[in-house]
């Protein structure tokens, strides 16, 4: 422990090693702690690079410590009140580190993956345990006999490699790793948004990508068979779509699967053209829908698939309107979904030159850590270099929406470009949380005197547990103008940038 | 499992708990992981090990070998005989050993064995002996297919229980249970101490050698099952086992050429002494574990044992290498006026027994001794159910009543002791430190940690080099 009096109140850091809970159940304690009366700040973490940095950010002095040991940061008000904030972490911990069976019984919980599936008749393993740890608990299912689902990112890529050849070996599925989103037997796994059965088998090398596809179809009354991810790295030239063979081979196999769609981030052209020569030998017929320059936008794709069910392409749903015209300047892309990024970034390129990115498709325009460039910026909030120790950004809102009020206040911003994914494993309610962020955004930019114009592309459905019009019209009051559609909120962004300019 | 019509059986969850949460919202049965993060440094080597393309298979051959051995006690005779042990020659239990780090009841053992064999006249005179070398040689217990309790010490005219597997004739062995109290495994030498020793290798050997071979092959696989129903973990506690063995080997001891009074005395030692059977229940063990031995790419460990200075694992799939650490100080109960400044760090091969899946991590099973070794019988059962997060398999021979008849959790795996930081747990006996003092209490204890991230590196690096080749 080591407890000092800063300037301003009473400051205690503290080490526990061997202590450990998720990110995510850290961020509430976290969370809660801070709500109690006289707490200024409050981080509870493990101690991983990343999290480190954000309690030294936060003004604390960070302790000798190895990232398996969790850190408590607290500002009090006062010396007095450090008994009732540690009284407190320790009560949210408890309420957050379930155990399956109360203590001195003679149950004991599953350790492993293994033991599980063991226990259980499972028939699939979901794993989203850091990136590092994440290959032998996918094992572990296939050793069992299981297909697998990786939540986690940060899987090295020869595991990912080791992992996809040991299942094939077996004729079993790894879901990716960095698979956000998967639907199988009717359920939704990791994000994943409320769809009714019907034709289409999804293969998705892109987590909302394949939302997005998802989402566009239920609106248009097309359900799906399963949505199967393999992880964004299946389509590039290490892993060669060892997954998405095997998954196009498992809807193949099915006789609700009238149509296969492949998703994918820009794919690698090589791997990309074995995969079109694979589904020539496959009986159900295959759709690709690669983003890339040159290639259709995810909307489009949609629609094509529509055209070749012979279902009607309805119009896409837009709620409330933003500013009519902007002053000219730049356009700024705040994603939480990285498809959905590339998919703004493809289309912009065309219209605007090089995009900033820190997921950019020319190296050369990547960003530095503070995120900015003069010029067309657009962020991966979800990429795995700004999630490692902490939630995604579809759980988590605070990093993007900090970065929000700093672009709005930003005189080179004219236009921000958001999404909002809905869905199972999504925040409860992101609207509660983005929607006062859009509105303190655009009262910055109007104080300043200036025009700014913000867009979302809410992608959800009515089934959604947050159903996608309630959020919609939130963000839509608090002066949004949001879409359905990533591409159709991109290309009204390039249009205002463009009348401007 | 693709189409949305089918029906899931439920899914296993490891990690974040919205997601288990995000399913339980759509109604889907979820077995959670309770998951922790790994021991430290250990992430890459679990990954290189989990995708070694041998494993699996390894492992799977391994359980099969260990599982289906069968114990069966064959015979009894001099170590000179069956281990071709020569004067001079001293076995020792634990890993590798040198005179200058032996701890004190393993010094005191061997002083007492070097007088039992005449090297000198009296116990305290070989301590000159021993450091200086000459005419001396020590060797683990292992390493002659041999275990033996405590300080374990083997000298030549001990004689051993033979146990062998009849399916491919490799033969283990264990020195005769002297009994509780001041004794040579405790690192006791006094006169009395060596005068017994005299009396077994003089009359109780050769009368259990005509017994055993008389009444024909005696199948301690199946006795050890026998005792796990009858409250016996057959570590530290053997009595049920001990009286099994006897009924089996009364009639012909009964009917023996033997003069009756020595009969008699036999009875009244065995029946005296509710630990007889661990000197069977030991080699049985080892029988079994050695099956698994040399299978490469295999994560089970295959040996644990303590010579009072060090704790030493092997690993089926690394041959004959030890890693070894510290060994620790028992948590327990103590004898009399006894307490942990007296105790010695942890000693004896017979933690072969938890390797094998019984003593501690049968606990579950022998609720009458739960206190004995400081712990209640909730936490036995737990114990036991622990013990199976960190084995490969359960052995239904051996099956636990009060758990619904699971097997005994047996094998241990490195990876999944890495994994989860769940130590086996094993039920000891307690020496004193100073050579000559013995048994000082009884109580559990586990390995130091690092010894499994020490195998799994050597397990990863197999792996690797496999791969580049």
């Amino acid at each position: 422990m080591t407890p000092s009096t800063a300037d301003t109140g009473f400051v205690h850091v503290e080490r526990r090693p061997g202590a450990y809970a998720d990110s995510v159940a850290l961020l509430q304690v976290s969370k809660d702690v801070a709500a109690v009366d006289g707490v200024q700040r409050a981080q509870v973490a493990m101690a991983t690079p990343l999290n480190l940095d954000v309690i030294s950010s936060m003004g604390f002095d960070v302790p000798e410590s190895s990232p398996n040991d969790m850190v408590v940061a607290i500002r009090l008000d006062e010396e007095s009140r450090l008994d009732a904030a540690l009284a407190a972490v320790d009560a949210a911990l408890a309420a957050v580190t379930r155990r399956s069976e109360p203590s001195g019984s003679a149950e004991e919980p599953a350790r492993t993956t293994a033991s599980a599936i063991k226990r259980s008749d499972a028939s699939l393993a979901l794993v989203s345990v850091p990136g590092a740890n994440a290959t032998v608990e996918a094992v572990d299912a296939l050793d069992a006999g299981k297909d697998v689902m990786l939540f986690s990112d940060n899987v090295p890529v020869e595991q990912e490699v080791a992992l996809k050849q040991l299942a094939a070996r077996r004729d079993l599925l790894v879901m990716g790793p960095d698979c956000g989103t998967a639907m199988v037997d009717g359920i939704g796994l990791g994000f994943a948004n409320s769809v009714q059965p019907g034709p289409v088998g999804l293969v998705a090398a892109s987590g909302t990508g394949c939302q997005q596809l998802m989402c566009l179809l239920d609106h248009a009354g097309v359900g799906m068979t399963a949505a199967l991810g393999v992880g964004g790295r299946d389509l590039g030239v290490d892993v060669g779509g060892l997954a998405t063979r095997q998954a196009m081979r498992r809807l193949d196999a099915d006789p609700a699967t009238e149509l296969i769609v492949v998703v994918s981030k820009p794919p690698a052209e090589e791997v990309a053209a074995q995969l079109r020569s694979f589904a020539q030998t496959l009986s159900t017929p295959v759709h690709f829908a690669l983003l890339g320059p040159g290639q259709p936008d995810l909307t489009s794709s949609a629609e094509a698939v529509l055209q070749a069910l012979g279902r009607p392409v309805p119009e896409w749903p837009t709620w409330g309107a933003g500013a009519a015209s902007v002053p000219a300047g730049h356009l700024r892309g705040l994603f939480a979904g990285g498809t959905l990024c590339d998919e703004a970034m493809l289309m912009a390129s065309e219209q605007l030159g090089p995009v900033h990115s820190n997921i950019p498709l020319d190296p050369q325009y990547a960003l530095d850590s503070s995120l900015t460039a003069d010029g067309t910026v657009m962020i991966d909030f979800g990429d795995d270099s700004m999630t490692a120790g902490r939630p995604h950004p579809m759980i988590d809102p605070t990093i993007r929406l900090e970065y929000l009020a700093r672009t709005a206040k930003d005189p080179a911003t004219s236009v921000v470009l958001m999404d909002v994914v809905l869905g199972h494993g999504a925040d409860d309610d992101p609207a509660a949380t983005i929607a006062p962020g859009i509105r303190a955004a655009l009262a910055a930019a109007r104080e300043a005197g200036r025009e700014l114009a913000v867009l979302v592309a809410c992608v959800g459905t009515a089934d959604d547990p947050q159903v996608l019009a309630d959020q919609a019209l939130v963000l839509a009051e608090a002066g949004a103008e949001v879409f359905l559609s990533n591409a159709q909120a991109a290309r009204r962004a390039l249009t205002l940038i463009g009348a401007a300019a | 499992m693709t189409t949305s019509t089918h029906q899931t059986s439920g899914i296993t969850s490891a990690g974040a708990s919205i997601f288990a949460e995000a399913l339980e919202a759509q109604a889907v049965p979820v077995t959670r992981v309770d998951w922790r993060p790994p021991m430290e440094g250990t992430e890459e080597d679990l990954a290189t090990v989990a995708t070694d393309p041998l494993r699996e298979e390894a492992n799977r051959r391994a359980v099969e070998a260990v599982l289906s051995v069968q114990a069966m006690l064959v015979d009894v005779a001099p170590a000179s005989e069956v281990l071709g042990l020569e004067r001079g020659q001293f076995l020792h239990a634990g890993p590798p050993l040198t005179w200058e780090s032996a701890s004190g009841p393993m010094r005191g053992a061997l002083m007492g064995a070097a007088a039992l064999e005449g090297l000198v006249e009296d116990p305290e005179e070989a301590e000159t002996l021993f450091a200086s070398g000459e005419g001396v040689s020590l060797e683990p217990c292992h390493h002659r297919q041999a275990v033996g309790p405590m300080a374990g010490v083997v000298s030549p005219s001990m004689w051993m229980w033979v146990l062998e597997n009849p399916e491919d004739g490799r033969r283990t062995y264990c020195s005769l249970n002297e009994g509780l109290g001041k004794v040579l495994r405790y690192g006791a030498y006094a006169p009395e101490v060596l005068t017994r020793l005299r009396w077994m290798s003089a009359t109780l050997g050769p009368l259990l050698a005509e017994a055993v071979r008389e009444s024909g092959p005696i199948d301690a696989t199946a006795i050890l099952g026998q005792m796990l129903q009858m409250g016996d973990e057959a570590h530290n506690r053997n009595r049920a086992g001990t009286l099994m063995l006897l009924r089996d080997l009364a009639p012909a001891l009964v009917r023996s050429s033997a003069d009756p009074a020595d009969v008699a005395d036999a009875f009244a030692f065995m029946g005296g002494n509710d630990h007889f059977f661990l000197n069977v229940a030991m080699p049985a063990c080892k029988l079994q574990m050695d099956a698994a031995r040399g299978i490469e790419g295999s994560t089970m460990v295959v040996a644990m044992a303590r010579n009072g200075t060090e704790f030493g694992i092997q690993v089926a799939g690394t041959g004959d290498e030890w890693f070894t650490g510290p060994a620790q100080i028992a948590d327990g109960l103590y004898l009399g006026d006894y307490g942990p400044d007296d105790a010695n760090p942890d000693i004896g091969d017979s933690a072969i027994t938890e390797t094998a899946g019984i003593g501690g991590f049968s606990m579950a099973t022998a609720p009458a001794i739960v206190r004995f070794v400081g712990g209640s019988v909730p936490d036995a059962l737990a114990t036991t159910r622990r013990m199976g997060e960190i084995t490969l398999a359960e052995n239904n021979r051996w099956a636990i009543p009060v758990l619904e008849f699971m097997g005994a959790p047996t094998g241990i795996d490195v990876t999944r002791v890495c994994r989860t930081g769940v130590l086996p747990q094993i039920n000891t006996g307690m020496a004193g430190r100073v050579a000559g003092v013995g048994q000082v209490g009884a109580g559990l204890v586990t390995p130091p940690g690092e010894i499994f991230p020490s195998a799994l590196a050597a397990l990863s690096a197999r792996t690797r080099a496999r791969a580049e080749s």
